[in-house]
């Protein structure tokens, strides 16, 4: 199969090719590949992508996945995507 | 800011019935759904439930939710906020809420989590061409809405969601190519119901993997193969389906965002569908304001999703002071098991085992 036609992140377009290459120059982190290819940060936060990276990290670097996502605050608001009017405005309820 | 003694967020069958029992004992309720109508994944199941009577089996999920709807509706403490999504938690117990268009902040004693899960995803060439979805997202715009994306189907994975998938599209006019399975049996789907896909001249093939879709526009061809041992694909068995789409039931993991940022522990448990946060029986996890119910906490299915959000709702009013019969609690409890007798649950059972020893070790 063709890496580079595998998509890991569907929201930023991170093929398992790039994924695969940024685990090899030491990105070697969920934390990490984040800030470098942006996986995980798109609309749906890491909802699809989150275990198929961790699969490949605990794979790669053959630790079972439970020890590879210990930070406790690695989630801060907002979970998803919201435009900016949506915060300006407090709803009259 | 909205003041409440219990907020629900997710309004499926355990978020529903957490609102209830919460409300039935005096709390103030507030019930959050991102969706505009309440019944989660309730209002795309067109068939009838198994499971416990009590909790609806016999009765067409969308019905079910139409009934625990109006049970919540017609609740004086309950009120509801559709449209909304919690996006934020703060360690001083309040929330933030969004919608499109505007925000609401809320302040609760409690928070009752029942978010559910999303479904997974798997690798294979061109897994980004139209035509690849999930499996509840074809049920979503076949059940709900009525519109069929495609005419002919692959369903990968014969758990629950792909076989019944199977069915409602054969009910629907599509014609289904087949169910395939990486593994070497039947997924978690009762057996009953596939053996009636079956009967419909539905293939069911097992120890097959998808290695690509293919197509100019969109999915014009999936191409399987089966696996060998290592679950690797052996070369010369690869099949040529021509679909239009191939729906992904592989799976489902629990929604953990919230929990996280809640700072309530998480461990990975795979008999749960992934991470999921730390919990006892009564739906308690580390954070003494936060409970979970229903998949969020482990997927299963809508009876012990009913049957937890009603533990966690009374549990949470109890701790709050309000007067709630112990007794219940225990009844709903021993429902609960007896449910779980069934073999089906023998991996769930094993997953709430693993989650509960790593955390006492």
């Amino acid at each position: 199969m063709n890496e580079e036609n595998i998509i890991v992140c569907r929201c930023e377009d991170i093929t398992l090719k790039q994924l695969r290459e940024a685990i090899k120059d030491g990105y070697d982190s969920w934390d990490k590949l984040k800030r470098y290819l942006r996986i995980g940060m798109g609309p749906c936060g890491g909802k699809t992508c989150k275990l198929l990276v961790l699969r490949e990290l605990a794979m790669v670097k053959n630790v079972p996945i439970s020890n590879l996502y210990l930070r406790k605050t690695v989630v801060r608001p907002p979970v998803r995507s919201v435009p900016f009017k949506a915060l300006e405005k407090e709803a009259s309820l | 800011m909205i003041f409440t003694d219990v907020m629900v967020i997710g309004g499926g069958p355990a978020g529903m019935n957490a609102a209830l029992t919460a409300a039935e004992s005096g709390a103030q309720v507030l019930l959050v759904d991102k969706f505009q109508k309440l019944g989660g994944q309730l209002v795309k199941q067109t068939h009838k439930f198994f499971g416990w009577a009590d909790r609806g089996a016999g009765t067409r999920g969308f019905n079910l939710a139409k009934q625990l709807a109006a049970q919540v509706n017609a609740h004086p403490n309950i009120k509801t906020l559709l449209g909304y999504e919690v996006i934020g938690g703060y360690p001083d117990q309040t929330y933030l809420a969004a919608s499109w268009e505007d925000h609401v902040k809320i302040s609760a004693k409690k928070a009752v989590i029942c978010t559910g899960a999303a479904e997974r995803m798997i690798l294979f060439e061109n897994n980004d061409l139209p035509g690849v979805m999930g499996a509840g997202a074809v049920q979503t715009l076949m059940n709900e809405y009525g519109v069929l994306p495609g005419e002919s189907f692959l369903i990968v994975g014969s758990g629950n969601v792909g076989v019944i998938l199977a069915y409602q599209l054969l009910q629907a006019g599509a014609h289904v190519d087949a169910v395939i399975d990486v593994l070497p049996k039947l997924g978690g789907a009762y057996w009953v119901h596939a053996a009636k896909v079956q009967r419909l001249g539905v293939p069911l093939l097992l120890r097959r993997t998808v290695l690509g879709v293919y197509g100019t526009e969109h999915v014009e061809e999936a191409v399987t193969a089966e696996v060998g041992e290592n679950m690797e694909p052996v070369a010369g068995t690869e099949m040529h389906h021509k679909v239009d789409v191939v729906a992904l039931a592989v799976g489902l993991m629990p929604l953990t965002d919230l929990f996280q940022m809640l700072q309530v522990r998480t461990e990975y448990i795979p008999e749960l569908g992934g991470f999921v946060p730390w919990h006892d029986e009564l739906g308690h996890t580390t954070n003494p304001n936060v409970y979970v119910a229903g998949d969020a906490g482990g997927i299963e299915e809508a009876t012990t999703a009913s049957l937890g959000g009603s533990i966690a709702g009374l549990v949470a009013a109890k701790e709050l002071g309000f007067p709630v019969d112990e007794n219940r609690i225990q009844e709903y409890l021993r429902a609960l098991s007896s449910f779980r007798e069934s073999s089906l649950s023998k991996k769930v059972l094993e997953g709430i085992e693993r989650m509960r020893g790593d955390s006492n070790a």
